[in-house]
This record gives structure tokens, C-alpha cells and sequence, in this order.
């Protein structure tokens, strides 16, 4: 077996908004096939880094390479690289004006250029894979929440991602629908999609996650394995955090 | 036993209720067109009136949707200005909006068919010149024979009340645009969409969809403000009702029929902005 590459690699990060520094020097290599799960304290930058990987938000400075390029102020190199990584966002952000079915194909047709037919068969089958391939005619207003976001996953999968980045994919549903999210998510990672999650899900962090990051203030404060991070934190900050959120 | 359903006390009788629920204004303006459409039928003046200024109906109508057509397209390409990223683009938005709605739209009209329709007939036929000079005759030459007598007033007319509307347009189209929330554009440039292919296959639809009773209000202000071209001598059915009332001093009957005539043409086209408005809820 060749050694995994490096698919993902930030370099020297730093994301400002006026006096705050949403993101404070990151350095982040991940490797093909890997899951990497970023938890931390709402402002602590987990998202910002999240959304400078596919660059819907521009670094201050620093370098963004994903799979050997880098990206850079090239518009459309851009788009062919935000193609190759899909992105699954906290309020699902699906198409309203579109069904479940129009909503897969819409990018496959217009990026990539696949015909009506090839893409509505990648859809359905894509719409199969998370477990909904019924509802691929229904309006997303008429969907459920974990619906929704399985439909946004299937969205991004269409496009054959090397990488999916997901930004608190649960947050926004109700318990009961947090599960069959997390399933689809948890098949994604036994099948090697290399996946980048931000969540606080500690179930699927334990069983999927190879590493685990805790970000505070912007930087990435401590980078290890789940079962380490669980059993013992070293900085501080984990701990206390640690506490907060598995203390009731 | 059965639980009963809980009683709602209803304050109003049925009768009173349905009463207070009528469009009674609306019954109001269908007595008014009765009775216009009584003394049309029964009073030679009122008839002849109306015979001789419904002649101007299509001049009318043409206007209106001709100038709606172009005001479509342009205030389309001034409203993505006034969001674009481009310094360029977005001032020259901006100030087309800006300059537009800083004037009386009567004042622009005669500015636009009067003064500004003959300064560009002279740039392009300076342009055709300087073309022709140039060694690029079969360019050159169409554009300088291109004279002021040939665009009539009507068409001056209309280039005015489009590029008027254009800038009303702009701003609804920018407004719409503006309606959509951040995530839609985020998706769909996370799946690798260009600006230019988010904004046609996502954000458009949606943004078009939210204004369409806005526009559908404009058209129905642009067929009143259509009016305005009369003075240009255009004759729309303004301009012949105050070329009726000029030769036969019959003021009442050729203002008392052409307020007639709009009012039927926009209270039709603002039921139509109603219907429309409430499927498109419907469908929410």
C-alpha cells in the first residue's frame, strides 16, 4: 500500500473579520480517507476553518491546498476544486424552488455537464444511498428536517467529492431525526470518504472519527485521537470544555 | 359521552360578518363602468367621444408593452449591477438609478426623446464617420446615414419610458435578489457553480418569483405613466382625448371616457396581480 496522501492541507491560516480573529494561525494536514472531527466553543473558529477549505470564506492569509492545488484568486480553478469537495451546512440550504430529485441534478447538469438522463440516474441513486429515493419528487418545504438533510447530502454526493466537509450537519433537527443524519454519515466514513465534521455528536466522533480536533480563540488547541481526547485531555481548555458538554 | 368541541364565541351575527367582508369599494368601480358603459351607449356625445379616442387604445397598449419589455431587460442588468462586486458595474448602477429617480419622470421624457435620442443619433453618426474613414464602410456606412427623422416619437417615446422604468425595475430586481438568504449562493458555490450559473439556475428563479406582484404593479403604473408621452404628440389615448376636447370644447365627455378607459384597462391588470399573488402563496 502507497503511504496516504495528503489531501487536505492548511497552511499558516489566519481569518480576521475587523478586530476578531476568527481563525489564528491554523495548521491542519489531513490524509486521504481520514475523518476528522472539530468540536470547541461557539466562536472558537470551527466553522470559519471549516468554510476556508472551500474557500466560501477567503483567508486573511495562509495557504489552502486541497488534493495538490492551491487555491488561489483563479476563479474558475476555483470552481473545478469546490466541485471535487461537498458541503453539507447546518440549515441544509437546499434549492426551496426545486424538488428533492432537481436539487441533485441542478449542479451535475450546469458544472458538470451531464446529461438529463445520466444525472437523474446518479440522483436517484444517490437519493437511495440516504435512504429516501421516495421522496425524490417532493418539494423541500414538504420534507422533514433529517430529510432535508440527507437530500443536501445526496446533493453533494451527486458531484463525486474527493472530500465532504460537514458544518454541524445536526444541530438544526429535532432528536428523533439526528440518527438517520448520522447514519448516512457514519456509512460514508466506513466506505473512506475523507470528511472534515464539525459537530458534537460524541457518538459518531467515538465510532467514526480517526482524529479529533478542539479548537478555542481560533487555533487548533489539541489534535489527537478520540479515545485520547475522552480518556486524557491535556490542555486545560479541553478539559473544561469536555466537561461542559458530557457533564449531564 | 362524547367530549364536545369547545365553543368559539362569535361576536358578529353571520350577516354582519358577511357584510363587513365585502369588497365593497370594488362593487363601487363596476357601478361606475355600468353607468359609463350606459351613457356610452345612450348619449351621442358620450358615443362619439368614445369612438373617437379608442382609436388611440393601441398606441397605448403598444407603448406600454413595448417600453415594459425593454424596462424588463434593463432594469434586470441594472439590479445584478447594484449587487455585482464589480466597482465598475455597480457605479454605473448605481448611478443610472440615481439620476433617474432624482428627476421628474415628465422632465425625462422630454429630455430623453428631445435631447438625449438626438445626441446619440449623433455619436453614431460620428462613429460612422470616423468608421467609414477608417476603411470600414460597410460599418460605417448604415450608422452614419442613420438619421434623427427616422426614430418617430413614438419609438422616442418608448426608449424614455424604458429607460425610466428600467431604474424603478432595478431596484425590485435588486431587492429580490437580496431576499434570498446567503446560504442559497453558499450551496450552490460549494458544489462548484459560478457566480453567474448560481444566480440564473438558483437565485433568479426565487428572487423573480418573490416580486413578481411588484412587477406586475409597475406594469400597471407604467400603462397610467404612459400617458405622459402625449406630450410628445404621441397619440395615445390621452393625446387624442385632448385633441377631441380642443376641437369640440367637449371637456366632461373626453375626460370623463379616457379615465374610463384606464381605469378598466389597470383594474383588470391589478385583479390579475391579485390572482397571481395568491397562487404564488399558495404554493409556499
Amino acid at each position: 500500500m502507497t503511504r496516504p496522501e495528503n489531501i487536505i492541507v492548511l497552511k499558516d491560516l489566519y481569518r480576521h473579520f475587523g478586530a476578531v480573529k476568527a481563525l489564528d494561525g491554523v495548521n491542519l494536514t489531513v490524509k486521504k480517507g481520514k475523518v476528522i472531527v472539530v468540536i470547541g466553543p461557539s466562536g472558537s473558529g470551527k466553522s470559519t476553518m471549516l468554510r476556508c477549505i472551500n474557500h466560501l470564506e477567503t483567508p486573511t492569509s495562509g495557504e489552502v491546498w486541497i488534493d495538490g492545488k492551491q487555491l488561489g484568486k483563479n476563479e474558475k480553478e476555483l470552481n473545478e476544486i469546490r466541485t471535487e469537495v461537498g458541503m453539507v451546512f447546518q440549515l441544509f440550504n437546499l434549492f426551496p424552488h426545486l424538488t428533492a430529485l432537481e436539487n441533485v441534478t441542478v449542479a451535475q447538469k450546469v458544472v458538470r455537464g451531464r446529461s438529463k438522463e445520466e444525472a437523474h440516474e446518479i440522483a436517484m441513486k444517490q437519493l437511495e444511498r440516504v435512504g429516501i429515493p421516495e421522496k425524490a419528487d417532493v418539494f423541500p418545504s414538504n420534507l422533514s428536517g433529517g430529510q432535508q438533510q440527507r437530500v443536501a447530502i445526496a446533493r453533494a454526493l451527486a458531484m463525486n467529492p474527493k472530500i465532504m466537509l460537514f458544518d454541524e450537519p445536526t444541530s438544526a433537527l429535532d432528536p428523533e431525526m439526528i440518527k438517520e443524519v448520522l447514519d448516512v454519515m457514519l456509512d460514508l466514513a466506513k466506505e473512506g470518504m475523507t470528511m472534515v465534521c464539525v459537530t458534537h455528536e460524541m457518538g459518531f466522533a467515538r465510532s467514526a472519527a480517526d482524529e479529533i480536533l478542539f479548537m478555542d480563540n481560533g487555533q487548533i488547541v489539541e489534535h489527537t485521537t478520540p479515545h485520547d481526547l475522552y480518556n486524557n485531555p491535556k490542555e486545560e481548555r479541553t478539559k473544561l470544555f469536555l466537561s461542559q458538554i458530557l457533564d449531564h | 359521552m362524547e367530549p364536545s368541541a369547545p365553543q368559539i364565541e362569535i361576536k358578529d351575527t353571520e350577516s354582519e360578518k358577511t357584510l363587513r367582508d365585502q369588497p365593497w369599494w370594488f362593487f363601487a368601480i363596476i357601478l361606475i363602468f355600468i353607468w359609463a358603459g350606459y351613457i356610452f351607449y345612450t348619449r351621442e356625445n358620450y358615443s362619439e367621444a368614445f369612438v373617437f379616442i379608442k382609436a388611440g387604445i393601441g398606441i397605448t397598449i403598444k407603448t406600454a408593452l413595448i417600453s415594459y419589455a425593454f424596462a424588463l431587460m434593463l432594469g434586470l442588468l441594472a439590479g445584478l449591477g447594484r449587487i455585482s462586486k464589480n466597482i465598475f458595474f455597480n457605479n454605473l448602477s448605481r448611478l443610472y438609478v440615481e439620476l433617474i429617480r432624482g428627476i421628474p419622470m415628465l422632465v425625462l421624457i422630454f429630455f430623453i426623446a428631445l435631447v438625449g435620442v438626438p445626441m446619440l443619433v449623433d455619436g453614431l453618426n460620428a462613429l460612422g464617420v470616423s468608421l467609414t474613414e477608417a476603411g470600414l464602410g460597410f460599418l460605417g456606412e448604415p450608422l452614419s446615414a442613420f438619421g434623427n427623422k427616422s426614430l418617430t416619437m413614438n419609438t422616442r417615446a418608448i426608449v424614455a419610458l424604458s429607460v425610466t422604468y428600467g431604474a424603478f425595475l432595478a431596484e425590485i430586481f435588486r431587492a429580490g435578489i437580496q431576499s434570498i438568504t446567503r446560504g442559497q449562493m453558499e450551496a450552490a458555490r460549494s458544489l462548484g457553480m459560478s457566480y453567474g450559473q448560481a444566480m440564473r439556475h438558483i437565485i433568479l428563479p426565487q428572487a423573480v418569483r418573490n416580486v413578481l406582484p411588484a412587477l406586475g404593479n409597475d406594469f400597471v403604473a407604467m400603462v397610467k405613466d404612459s400617458s405622459l408621452v402625449s406630450v410628445l404628440a404621441v397619440r395615445d389615448i390621452t393625446q387624442v382625448s385632448r385633441l377631441y376636447a380642443g376641437s369640440t370644447f367637449r371637456f366632461r365627455e373626453a375626460y370623463i371616457t379616457v379615465s374610463v378607459m384606464y381605469l378598466s384597462i389597470t383594474v383588470m391588470l391589478s385583479l390579475l396581480v391579485q390572482v397571481m399573488e395568491r397562487r404564488l402563496s399558495k404554493n409556499d
